[in-house]
């Protein structure tokens, strides 16, 4: 279990992380969304304490990063595969990390096993390619065979084989039981492997609900309607409880909070002829870019809730 | 590479249930792993004896070629034959700097962090596995010197040997005085996080002062010169002091000048804990 509480990181004048409250359940897959440079990697920094936080705590089960007895039975972090002296073969990289958490020297055959890098394990790892380092990456966060898992954008530059590698190994991991917070800035991405969204933009929470609920939320089902009778229609929508605005181009109406099946058959039963009814679902893809380079004005919008669902977004303060 | 790893289970042969802290002992292990993994470590080391002892069995030969003139009341046989240690601090400082610097050039720093977060103990482990590498090298560099040197000295018998006066402890003075360098590279390695910085620094501090401190005008020189790094801690490896100069004292040379890294080393270890990695 992974605890924020206003975890706030400031560079200068800049605000990396603002006011982050929230916490990583244990036993799933928390994807950790947002665009480039909106605090993915400041906030797992600050999570290890290789960040000092401006303002705020951060605690894993219980403590802060640097109080944990023995990190690496705690948690395993993937921040940056290219983060390694590569003058050291991947053994010797894998054994000096062992060694401090006391591991027995055999895990780190274990491990490099599981990966599927023991063949070069006495190869030094600058000859290694993206996805042997990320192999590698991974093979350093499992030493300890910790509950809690982090990867800072994994699948980066991996090929699709190195991609579904990484997806599998996520899921056998939550499978095992194991807490894994993943981030991404790609919404199609987390949408695959992840339980739990917690979404951020310009350093501040802005979701942190499930993915079916990030879902239902955001990408909002419209469904266009041409007709020549306009009045009896929305009259007809709005009183099965949906809601009616013209379109951007005046020529149809869109309908929200009814799908294109109910309308037709409103339709039908009030004898509305129809010349056009086209449902569009607005991408989750899309549903993300526009939430998040707003992030600010989206906070505002939920704060009232409206979607009947329960606004998540920004429970911190 | 298989093409299409099958996750085995994440604990084939399972891990014993973790008892204790991960401490010192633990992180000692890893910095002893870390400096004997990497290639530069054995290149930097074979150079400091190659050169300490190539340049200490140069001055020897000279000395006994050059005849009469060295035999004065000043020659010191065995400053003479560790003469080659001018160079050799400058080859334990690369040593001294890449031992900390090559963590952030690489980034392994954070690597070694998110396994170790208690910055002491990591630093702590690092400077001590770094000053017993280095002051064995050095040992073995100043004592090759010594022996090779004198073995050349005594064909005209101008050698001495360690049961000589302060002889032993100008020797083993030599292997301590390569650590201390080394170990004023590390310091000012963890200060500046670079490099060349941290080469350029010790450097200076070692060489450019030296330098520097002869334009000083001669009342000056009095009082400043023995202060000066190098005439500081190469004291420790004459047995006859200089006539006419106000250097300190074998051992209260050393002091200061371990003083100088100790400066250093303390600086760098704040820094490194106060700033984000």
């Amino acid at each position: 279990m992974i605890e924020a509480r206003s975890l706030t990181k400031r560079y200068g004048e800049k605000v990396a992380v603002d006011h982050l409250s929230f916490s990583v359940e244990p036993g799933k897959i928390t994807g950790f969304l947002g665009p480039n440079g909106a605090g993915k990697t400041t906030t797992m920094r600050l999570i290890l304490g290789l960040d000092h936080p401006s303002v705020g705590t951060v605690t894993v089960n219980g403590k802060p990063f640097e109080q944990l007895a023995q990190p690496m039975r705690e948690v395993g972090a993937l921040l940056d595969a290219k983060a390694v002296h590569g003058g050291r073969s991947a053994y010797s990289h894998l054994l000096c990390l062992a060694q401090t958490n006391n591991l027995p020297r055999r895990r780190v055959g274990e491990v490099l096993e599981l990966v599927g890098l023991s063949e070069v394990a006495k190869k030094r790892s600058k000859g290694f390619s993206l996805g042997m380092g990320q192999r590698l990456g991974i093979a350093a966060a499992l030493l300890g065979d910790p509950a809690i898992l982090m990867f800072d954008e994994p699948v980066n530059g991996l090929d699709p084989e190195g991609i579904r590698w990484i997806r599998n190994l996520m899921k056998t991991l939550a499978a095992e039981g194991r807490t894994v917070f993943v981030s991404s800035h790609l919404m199609s991405e987390m949408e695959n492997t992840a339980d739990h969204l917690l979404v951020i933009g310009r350093g501040k929470l802005i979701a942190d609900c499930t993915v079916a609920e990030f879902i239902a939320r955001n990408s909002v089902s419209a469904v266009r309607v041409r007709t020549p009778q306009p009045e009896a229609l929305v009259k007809a929508v709005t009183a099965a409880g949906g809601s009616a605005v013209p379109s951007a181009d005046g020529d149809a109406i869109v309908v929200r909070g009814l799908y294109a099946e109910e309308i037709g058959d409103l339709a039908f039963d009030n004898a509305v002829r129809l010349h056009e009814l086209a449902p569009a679902q607005a991408s989750l893809e899309e549903a993300f870019m526009e939430l998040t380079s707003s992030s600010v004005e989206f906070r505002a919008g939920v704060a009232e809730p409206s979607a009947g669902q329960p606004a998540h977004a920004g429970r911190g303060a | 590479m298989a093409a299409t790893t099958h996750l085995a289970p994440a604990r084939p042969a399972g891990l014993p249930a973790p008892t204790g802290r991960a401490g010192f002992g633990g992180a000692l292990r890893s910095e002893l792993t870390k400096i004997r993994s990497v290639r530069s470590t054995y290149w930097t080391l074979l150079a400091l004896v190659i050169v300490t002892v190539g340049i200490g069995t140069l001055a020897c030969v000279g000395a006994v070629s050059h005849g009469g003139d060295v035999r004065g009341p000043g020659f010191d046989p065995t400053f003479h034959s560790l003469v080659g240690l001018i160079l050799g601090q400058l080859i334990i400082v690369v040593l001294g700097g890449l031992t900390i610097t090559s963590e952030y050039a690489t980034g392994m720093v954070r690597t070694s962090l998110s396994v170790q977060p208690r910055r002491g103990t990591l630093f702590a482990a690092k400077a001590v596995v770094f000053a017993a590498v280095s002051l064995v090298t050095g040992l073995v560099a100043s004592f090759a010197s010594f022996f090779i040197g004198q073995a050349i000295l005594s064909s005209k018998h101008l050698g001495t040997t360690l049961g000589q006066p302060h002889v032993l402890r100008a020797v083993i003075g030599g292997g301590l005085f390569l650590a201390v360098c080394g170990l004023l590279s590390f310091g000012l390695g963890a200060i500046f996080r670079h490099t060349a910085a941290a080469i350029t620094g010790s450097i200076g501090l070692l060489f450019v002062l030296l330098i520097l401190s002869n334009f000083l005008p001669q009342s000056w020189q009095n009082h400043v010169d023995k202060w000066v790094p190098f005439n500081a801690g190469s004291q420790i490896w004459s047995t006859v002091a200089d006539p006419g100069t106000h250097m300190f004292s074998a051992w209260t040379g050393f002091a200061v000048f371990a003083g100088y890294a100790a400066i250093a080393t303390a600086a760098g270890f704040i820094l490194f804990r106060k700033r984000d990695a």
